[in-house]
């Protein structure tokens, strides 16, 4: 499929699209202001962002999630570079990685409905992390699709309060260039 | 560097001399004043300006002029705040500054304590890195990173806010003797395959441009261009911030691209089958409306910054390095492909030189006895020479300076293109005559642009710098003025300045240890600029009336394509069938 880019006469192969960056950055005060910043300035759109530790207490790891058009992805990456604090980034492949967000919702319960949910709970391998006398309080951990199926199932029944964590990701296998020993950044 | 103690702000001020600063700008105030102590006997040069703006465009001049990195300081809040717009503007054009900024005291850091500002959040998108630091031991290699920055790969403006209490605390004092940033590694030296790829697209060409940006000043690619011009036999254009990169005088050259460009120079990258684009970015005031820019040419586009490829348009060659080193390394690859096939460009060059014969650069004489404002800055560049350093405001004026003075060497053509800065003309003329203080430097200004920072005049009389100033002065804002004429029916609304009456500019630059003169005859012009020639023990400043209104043409109307070039008011070049 092919799409014109609104204003350079320029043909992405890909169309609107989303992908996953991680990103090693420096462990220090302001990163992610920078990088905020960053996508703010230039009118990236962020859907979500987890940020933690890595193995080495010098360096964070970003998992960006964005949605945009082949083009815009190498304006996105080679503008990101540019930050002194940025070490590498990587995109991630969604097959040829492991990808997890983690969800924690309060669904309404009854009498009847409770043993429901509860099979619902199991069936997506998630847990019953709190009981209430009208609630139960679900954590699932798991990629997307998975997180959104639950949901669907969970909707009917009443959602009193949803929090939900930005994606993290990791590539499978032992892939170069995601080391926090590396400096193959440029 | 053998360690010794220090307090923080001794630390400070050998770390800017051991990074070769000789001079800086800038105004104490309460949370930078433990460093002006030391500065105080520093060696180097700390010149007292009115304004912290006028630091930061002094710093900028500074830089442009000679190619180090100009360095301004300033305290904490407002003293922070006021440098925004000069280390905006520097980041823009690509110049590497240096902005010193004292912070309040650590322990007060987030309390809006008085004089706080949280700059280091300000400026984090206008500059290029910043630093804010706490720690003493920190200060030296915070300096030592930000010169290393603001002047490696694609230059820029760094910012280095240090706390209060850092300044005042005893160091260790340790000097960075090599600099390893993990996440900065600014590419200089190009590929060979990129290089090879390059030079068969120029091989291939039959309509090239050499598209030259102000990257070929900034890498002083100069003497290389002139030797890949003259290898490839194409036209030239240089961008507003590449002008005195390459000749004016040069037969190959067809002046300025872009809005307000040579109808030749735009209508040649119109027109071309490749852009062997050297150092610029396909900014919107070259392009005009981008879908329609060249719409035929092949895009060769060598930058140092990889983010600039493909940014605005998509690059069918990209050269990432330096461009003197990309130059270089290209000319033996193109003449290896000429030996080849050498491209005939004399039908290029038969459909250019006719553009160029049609629609030269022009403008009309008032027939009301009033001094036209490109005559004056034609008179100026005549006279003074392509030698002097000329500075410009932003507006009409700017444009005709770009226009009407021939620019033969690099960094003689200073001004504000990316952020469009009026009142920087002034300050940055200031910096430019410090760095260069044996050359002449004329500040083309506006009146508009003078009254907001005229006030470095000041600076300059006590500092002993004796820059010249002319005014071009329409009593008007006349860039706005000339958009009012054109697109809003002629209502001017808020565009009239009056300043023929109010303020004496001439007195004003008196009051300001200056010489003032005044011109408003056109027989008079030659006369009071060889008069303002000759007075180099104070700064000088003429007012010379002008004619309201005159306009710069040519011109694209902004959003418009290339192709609706107009040359003067209502009159658009009439092309052949075949060449449009």
């Amino acid at each position: 499929m092919t799409q014109q880019h609104p204003d350079s006469g320029i043909t992405s192969r890909a169309a609107t699209k989303v992908h996953t960056l991680s990103v090693l950055v420096e462990n220090s005060p302001g990163v992610l202001a920078r990088i905020a910043s960053l996508f703010s300035r230039r009118g990236y759109n962020i859907d979500s962002l987890a940020v933690g530790p890595t193995e080495n207490p010098l360096y964070s790891r970003m998992t960006i999630v964005i949605d945009v058009e082949a083009h815009a992805l190498e304006q996105v990456i080679a503008q990101l570079d540019k930050l002194i604090n940025v070490i590498s980034i990587t995109e991630l492949d969604p097959v040829a990685s492991v990808q997890r967000e983690l969800l924690l919702v309060k669904v309404s319960t009854n009498a009847t409905t409770r043993s429901q949910v509860l099979e619902t709970v199991q069936l997506f391998r998630a847990k019953v992390v709190d009981v209430a006398q009208d609630a139960v309080t679900v954590e699932a951990t798991g990629n997307s699709e998975k997180i959104e199926a639950l949901l669907r199932v969970l909707e009917p029944y009443g959602i009193k309060e949803l929090v939900q964590s930005g994606l993290v990701a990791m590539s499978r296998g032992l892939k170069p260039g995601l080391s926090t020993n590396t400096d193959s950044k440029g | 560097m053998s360690n010794d103690k220090k307090t923080g702000a001794q630390a400070l001020v050998q770390a800017l001399e051991d990074s070769g600063v000789d001079v800086m700008f800038g105004i104490p105030g309460g949370a930078i004043l433990p460093a002006y102590d030391p500065i105080f006997d520093s060696k180097i040069r700390h010149i007292l300006v009115r304004h912290e703006q006028g630091a930061g465009h002094a710093a900028t001049g500074y830089a442009q002029a000679t190619g180090r990195v100009g360095v301004c300081i300033a305290t904490s809040g407002p003293g922070a705040t006021n440098l925004v717009t000069p280390l905006a503007d520097a980041q823009m054009d690509s110049v590497p500054v240096v902005a010193i900024t004292g912070q309040v005291a650590s322990g007060a850091i987030g309390t809006d304590a008085f004089q706080e500002a949280d700059i280091r959040g300000i400026t984090m998108p206008v500059t290029k890195h910043n630093f804010l630091v706490t720690d003493p031991a920190e200060i030296p290699r915070a300096v030592a990173e930000a010169f290393h920055i603001a002047s490696t790969g694609r230059p820029g403006a760094v910012l280095v806010d240090i706390a209060k209490d850092a300044l005042q605390m005893m160091t260790d004092y340790n000097y960075p003797q090599s600099i390893n940033l993990a996440g900065y590694h600014p590419i200089s030296k190009p590929t060979d395959g990129a290089i090879r790829d390059a030079a068969r697209l120029i091989a291939e060409s039959s309509a090239p441009v050499l598209y030259v940006g102000g990257g070929a000043i900034k890498s002083a690619a100069h003497k290389e261009l002139l030797e890949l011009a003259e290898l490839t036999g194409a036209p030239v254009v240089t961008t507003l911030m590449a002008l005195g990169a390459f000749p004016n005088s040069h037969p190959q050259h067809l002046g300025m691209p872009g809005m307000h460009g040579t109808v030749a120079a735009v209508t040649a990258l119109q027109k071309a089958d490749l852009l062997i684009t050297l150092g610029a970015r396909f900014d919107d005031r070259v392009t005009g409306k981008l879908s329609s820019f060249a719409p035929n040419a092949k895009i060769l586009h060598a930058d140092i910054d990889p983010a600039e490829i493909g940014k605005n348009r998509r690059a069918d060659v990209a050269v990432v390095g330096d461009l003197k080193l990309t130059i270089a390394a290209l000319i033996p690859a193109v003449k290896a492909e000429f030996k080849k096939s050498k491209p005939d460009l004399g039908a290029w060059w038969k459909q250019v030189n006719s553009w160029r014969e049609r629609f030269p650069l022009a403008y009309d004489l008032p027939t009301d006895g009033t001094i036209s404002p490109q005559f004056v800055i034609e008179r100026i560049g005549k006279i003074s020479g392509p030698d002097s350093i000329y500075v410009a405001g932003v507006g009409q004026h700017q444009m005709w300076a770009s226009q009407f003075i021939s620019y033969e060497k690099p960094r003689t053509w200073l001004n504000s293109g990316g952020l469009g800065t009026m009142g920087y003309a002034v300050p940055a003329a200031m910096g430019a005559k410090v760095g260069a203080p044996d050359t002449t430097v004329w500040a083309i200004d506006g009146d508009g642009c003078f009254q907001m920072t005229n006030q470095e005049l000041v600076t300059c009389a006590l500092n002993n710098i004796p820059i010249k100033v002319a005014i071009i002065n329409n009593e008007s804002l006349g860039m706005v003025r000339q958009w009012q004429t054109l697109f809003y029916n002629q209502r001017y609304s808020n565009t009239e300045l009056q300043s023929k009456r109010i303020p004496d500019f001439a007195k004003l630059a008196e009051a300001m240890g200056c010489v003032g003169l005044s011109c408003d005859k056109p027989e008079d012009v030659d006369r009071v600029i060889q008069q303002a020639m000759e007075i180099n023990d104070r700064p000088v400043v003429v007012d010379f009336s002008v004619h309201r209104d005159a306009m710069v043409w040519p011109m694209v109307a902004a959003g418009t394509s290339n192709d609706d070039i107009v040359v003067a008011r209502s009159m658009a070049p009439i092309w052949d069938s075949q060449e449009l």
